[in-house]
């Protein structure tokens, strides 16, 4: 048996005297397309932050292909192969589209170079290739403070893409594109994932989305799994009903 | 050595005191526009230059000594009262919620305007009215003689501390000023004239600066220069307290003027570069000074 | 489109003086403030602004004061040399303690360190000759020595090609992987850290790059005066880099240069009937920039330029 992408034992953090992470245990194997779904505040963007680095755990750890990778900074830990994308999207507001993608090839290939240019032709084509996967081709040229909210999540989810990761990690990656636009866009991800072999983590609110797409839902309350399982059996476990439609 | 120190340690908390003056006045400006005014210097030294002329004119005129006391909070206030509004409302008003180095910039522009200003309407000279020293005395504590003038600075300054923590805590302007440094927009949405209280926190804090720049008069008197060196000195001090801090200002002038008393005695050459070693020193431990707190991005 | 102007400027800089000899100091030491908005412009792309760069525009003045005294050496090249590699090197060393702050506190840090160097250039007199300065001799040019005249008829050629080159360069830089980092650093530090990019190590290596710029300029200032004094590093000098900088435009390396033509031809116009009130002129200038021309001189230009070539 392969042993599990990410790992989590133990994973504890308070704000406040509040608990986010309350001694979390969980394994995702590689391949599996999980969303952690749960009411407000009870600590999945944290999570997606612990494992990230951006906020290192009071005790407990985060193994990622077998290797420890506890409280290392975003940075190292993008750079071993886990890429995420945000519920508010990061993007670089001065650049165009364009741009964006090629920032993010750049810190793949190589970012430091100082003379030869960004705007090169393999960073295009690829950068292209990129956002015609995600459908965004014809707003390349556009700066990205411009687009629609919808679009720039797209974006956030391209420079994510662009890293290559093993291990994709996004933030409600449907909130804020419209509801005739998320099937569309949940399809194409699926798509790209399944062929570049990416195994990926969503926070999700949408529960048809979760029940279409998820292999696994993870059920996330006041800091703890709650349940985790099938979508059909969790979603229609009493105890999450309560805890997460009774709170949307 | 207690002997040798202590005129050195009167002088260094006397020296102190004008120093906090305008820091706390920097840092109060900061916490409520989000602006760090390179021209509160020239505060400073525009104050110092009204009450100079104040006092001279008084004792030219014939009057009584003793008014040069008032004088020095009075010629403040003129100061304060025609300054402050004047510069928040015609210049300062257009950059907020604009980058921050384009504030800086505004604010440097402010400053060179103000250095010549000084020039052509206070002369190139120096000036120097020791009135208020002279009639203070001295006294002598242990065999030491010490300027009351210096004791009644560092008063002073205590006493502005404890006034500006009550203002905060118990006036409804300083609970105004609190909520709008907690969250400007939910202040305006609940009604709070926000640019009232942007003018009246600015019109504050000139006044400390040209009160400060006032105190310092009768003992250093002022000349060109007096600006810019004040301007560093106080930017160093507010950082070492942390921006927007009241009691951390008080606390960093009070670091500043004991090690710069320390080094006047131990090795002379460093005196000037005391209050920035300090200021590098603390920041390199706590990067947002003793009493400053980071603010987390949410992502 | 940029390079054009830098060339255009660069001839017109270059038959002026030819005409008018007494022009060719004053062009030289505006070339060197340019350096140093230069180098200033540099970190603005970050969005950061020093208000201390002058530090490095002293390290590179007094880098070949020193080498002239310790070492004898005088010629121009290797002087120059010298005083990039020390800018540069006090560069990484300043530079990694900065890196870490951001906005008012690199803003103050840097003002606070050369505030340091200049209590310390004024209060070592064994070291440094103290408010006195230290005098520079006139270098000489690959083996020959000139006397000041034919030097600096020389020397504003060899700095006119200098800034050329160090335009070219830094606009290379720009439109690099490392370049466009360092712009995106403004906008979102966050996501460039989870690209795997050391925010940090962007910063750092533009930091080296503009205190080795600064310090060029301070080196070719010292040389044309023949003289280094503390003054250079008082942060009031780091203040006019700043708005020489701004006053010209960031958009590109033409901009600082051309912000250090216009405040010296203003300077020039105003000695005329505003000797005493340069700084009051300077002040009105920048405002007038910052409310109106907020894209500095530079981006007018190249905004008419853009708008002809639309046509």
């Amino acid at each position: 048996m392969t042993p599990p992408i990410l790992k989590v034992e133990n994973l504890r953090i308070a704000f406040g005297g509040v608990a986010a992470a309350d001694g979390v245990e969980l394994e995702i194997a590689a391949g599996e397309f999980m969303a952690i779904i749960g009411p407000n505040g009870a600590g999945k963007t944290t999570f997606l932050n612990l494992c990230t680095g951006y906020v290192k755990p009071a005790t407990g750890s985060v193994l990622f292909e077998g290797r420890d990778i506890t409280g290392l900074s975003p940075r190292a830990i993008t750079r071993r192969g886990i890429a995420r994308a945000f519920q508010i999207p990061q993007l670089f507001a001065g650049h165009s589209l364009l741009e964006n993608v090629m920032l993010a090839l750049a810190a793949r290939h190589g970012i430091r170079q100082v003379l030869a240019p960004l705007d090169r032709e393999a960073y295009r084509v690829e950068g292209r290739a990129l956002l015609e996967l995600v459908g965004l081709e014809t707003a390349a040229g556009q700066p990205v403070s411009e687009l629609p909210e919808g679009m720039r999540k797209l974006a956030d989810i391209a420079l994510a893409l662009a890293l290559k990761p093993r291990l994709l990690l996004m933030d409600e990656p449907t909130s804020g594109v419209s509801a005739q636009e998320k099937y569309a866009l949940m399809g194409t991800l699926m798509q790209v994932l399944k062929t570049e072999g990416i195994t990926a983590l969503f926070v999700e609110h949408d529960m048809e989305i979760v029940r279409t797409y998820a292999g696994r839902v993870l059920v996330w309350d006041s800091g703890k799994v709650l349940a985790s399982g099938a979508p059909e059996a969790v979603l229609a476990d009493e105890r999450v009903i309560r805890s997460v439609v009774g709170a949307v | 050595m207690l002997q040798a120190l202590m005129p050195l340690l009167v002088d260094g908390l006397a020296n102190a005191a004008l120093i906090f003056f305008v820091a706390v006045g920097l840092s109060l400006v900061f916490s409520v526009l989000r602006i760090l005014n390179v021209a509160h210097g020239s505060f400073y030294a525009i104050g110092a230059y009204a009450s100079v002329s104040l006092s001279l004119w008084i004792v030219s005129a014939g009057l009584s000594p003793w008014l040069t006391l008032p004088a020095l909070a009075v010629s403040a206030a003129i100061v304060a009262a025609i300054l402050g509004p004047a510069v928040e409302r015609g210049f300062l008003r257009w950059t907020y919620g604009r980058p921050e180095s384009l504030q800086i910039l505004v604010t440097f522009a402010l400053f060179l305007i103000f250095e010549d200003l000084q020039k052509l309407v206070f002369g190139v000279q120096s000036l120097y009215q020791d009135a208020p020293v002279q009639l203070f005395g001295t006294s002598e504590i242990g065999g030491i003689l010490y300027l009351n003038y210096q004791l009644v600075l560092i008063a002073l300054a205590v006493l502005v501390v404890v006034a500006l923590r009550l203002l905060m805590s118990y006036t409804r302007f300083g609970k105004l000023m609190v909520a709008v440094v907690a969250d400007p927009e939910v202040s305006q949405a609940l009604g709070i004239d926000t640019r009232r209280v942007y003018m009246a926190a600015f019109t504050l804090g000139v006044f400390l600066a040209a009160f400060g720049g006032a105190l310092a008069s009768p003992t250093v008197g002022v000349a060109p220069g007096t600006g810019p060196e004040a301007i560093v000195l106080a930017f160093a001090v507010a950082a070492i307290g942390g921006l927007g801090q009241i009691e951390g200002a008080a606390l960093a002038a009070l670091v500043v003027g004991v090690v710069r008393v320390l080094a006047i005695y131990f090795a002379p050459e460093f005196e000037a570069v005391v209050p920035y070693l300090v200021m590098l020193a603390v920041l390199l431990v706590r990067p947002y000074g003793l009493f400053g707190s980071v603010r987390v991005r949410r992502i | 489109m940029p390079i054009v102007v830098l060339a255009v400027l660069a001839a017109l800089v270059a038959l002026l003086p030819a005409a008018v000899p007494w022009l060719r100091f004053v062009f030289i030491i505006t070339i060197a403030s340019g350096f140093a908005a230069l180098g200033v412009a540099v970190l603005l792309r970050a969005g950061l602004i020093s208000i201390g760069h002058a530090l490095f525009y002293a390290v590179g003045a007094y880098a070949v004061a020193f080498l002239m005294r310790a070492t004898g050496t005088t010629d121009l090249f290797l002087l120059l040399a010298a005083a990039v590699v020390v800018s540069g090197l006090a560069g990484l060393v300043v530079g990694a303690f900065m890196v870490r702050y951001r906005a008012i506190f690199f803003a103050m840090l840097n003002l606070a360190v050369s505030m340091v160097v200049f209590s310390l250039l004024s209060k070592l007199y064994g070291l440094t000759g103290g408010s006195d300065g230290m005098r520079v001799a006139t270098p000489t040019l690959v083996g020959s020595a000139l006397d000041r005249e034919a030097f600096n008829a020389v020397f504003l050629y060899v700095v006119i090609g200098l800034f050329v080159a160090a335009g070219i360069l830094v606009q290379l830089y720009f439109r690099s992987p490392m370049g466009e980092a360092l712009a995106a650093v403004e906008t979102n530090e966050v996501r460039l850290e989870y690209l795997g990019v050391s925010v940090r190590g962007v910063l750092l290596s533009a930091y080296v790059l503009s205190a080795m710029l600064a310090g060029l300029g301070g080196a070719i200032a010292g040389i044309a005066i023949g003289h280094v004094v503390p003054e250079m590093a008082y942060w009031t000098e780091s203040g006019h880099f700043v708005l020489v900088a701004v006053l010209g435009g960031i958009a590109g390396p033409a901009g600082p240069f051309i912000g250090a033509i216009f405040l010296e031809v203003l300077r020039t116009l105003a000695s005329g009937f505003a000797a005493e009130t340069w700084n009051l002129v300077v002040g009105v200038a920048l405002l007038l920039v910052i409310f109106f021309l907020p894209e500095g001189l530079y981006g007018i230009g190249a905004k008419l330029f853009r708008r002809r070539g639309a046509q």
